[in-house]
């Protein structure tokens, strides 16, 4: 079902350790926009402590009590 | 392994530790680690490490030490300039502790000779600034079966977690590298120094807990912390059924060069 004919609501996740209050289900795209990820494509995102495939971002739905982990690439060390 | 009078001085701030003692200094003494990147994770890590008297401390790096080295960079002195960062640590490694033997690579880690460098020893700690050789050391540790712990540091971040056989391996989480120039390095966007000695001491904290086989290690969680806020977080990572390298059916399987940085290359020319 598209995602604009499900009923929404308000409801509390977390994202990475910390409450969020959002209008669910929202589908990870749109709640990785709305948390301001610098590069959406270069994310890796855990939903209830399970990896999710870069392509399946648009479908994936969130939901009510959910919790999301976005990862970072941290590179440095060295130089 | 009989301690000198010496050393029980000088380790007896271990052998009084309840969980380390004499028994765990012998196995510090005769542990084996490498430390891929003589820099900002790799001289806290390589410091503490030989002052906890490791017996064998493998440094690779194929650099040298540049003024911009010095504000974190904490093995490398001034008059190091110039001089390969692989010597300038055993130099200092010796002064510290001369019961450590330092075996120096002055090379980068490669697809080519990764797997013949492990294998000589018992864990291999990350230190590197680039996601090529992240991925070539989780993929050349998963493959040999050897533990190691993933370090990365950025601005005023940093990560890390410790991967042993059949826990979740940095390829899990990262799947694989991002395209060149997509994320910037420390060199880049610039790190806060302390940041350095944060990560690189938790890291070599997690070399002495399995050397010691004290506690738990940092396996199948990802630490994270901001040093803005000094906030830390450890995030629950589970093995990746479906990972390249230690998934169910695995892709590589043979060790991959990625391409670097451009201006990396630059650096390393």
């Amino acid at each position: 079902m598209p995602i604009n004919l499900l009923k929404t609501f308000m409801s509390k996740i977390q994202v990475n350790g910390k409450e969020q209050e959002v209008e669910v289900p929202i589908s990870l795209i749109d709640l990785i926009k709305k948390n301001d990820v610098a590069q959406p494509e270069m994310v890796s995102v855990q939903l209830n402590g399970e990896f999710v495939d870069r392509g399946d971002f648009n479908s994936i739905l969130v939901n009510d009590n959910d919790e999301v982990d976005f990862l970072y690439f941290m590179g440095g060390g060295s130089k | 392994m009989d301690f000198t009078e010496d050393q029980i001085q000088r380790y007896s701030r271990h052998i009084i530790l309840q969980d380390v003692g004499v028994e765990g200094q012998e196995k510090i003494s005769n542990g084996k680690v490498l430390i891929v990147g003589a820099g900002g994770l790799g001289a806290p890590v390589a410091l503490y490490l030989a002052a906890a008297g490791v017996g064998t401390i493998g440094i690779i790096d194929g650099d040298v030490v540049d003024l911009s080295n010095l504000q974190r960079q904490v093995i490398h002195f001034t008059p190091d300039v110039n001089k390969a960062k692989v010597l300038s640590a055993k130099e200092k490694i010796n002064q510290l502790n001369p019961d450590v033997k330092v075996v120096t690579y002055y090379d980068l880690l490669t697809s080519s000779n990764a797997l013949d460098i492990i294998k000589d020893y018992d864990f291999v700690v990350d230190g590197t600034d680039n996601f090529p050789v992240k991925f070539l050391i989780n993929d050349a540790c998963v493959q040999a079966g050897k533990p190691f712990s993933h370090g990365g540091i950025l601005r005023f971040e940093g990560q890390t977690i410790t991967v042993l056989p059949g826990t979740a391996c940095y390829r899990c989480v990262f799947h694989a590298p991002p395209p060149p120039n997509a994320v910037p390095t420390c060199s880049q966007a610039g790190v806060l120094g302390a940041i350095a000695g944060m990560l690189g001491t938790i890291q070599a904290a997690e070399v002495l807990k399995y050397l010691t086989g004290v506690g738990d290690l940092l396996t199948n969680r990802l630490l994270t912390f901001n040093a803005k806020t000094m906030e830390f977080r450890t995030i629950k990572v589970k093995h990746n059924h479906r990972c390249a390298v230690c998934g169910d059916h695995p892709t590589i399987t043979e060790l991959i060069d990625y391409e670097q940085a451009v201006c990396e290359i630059k650096n390393q020319a």
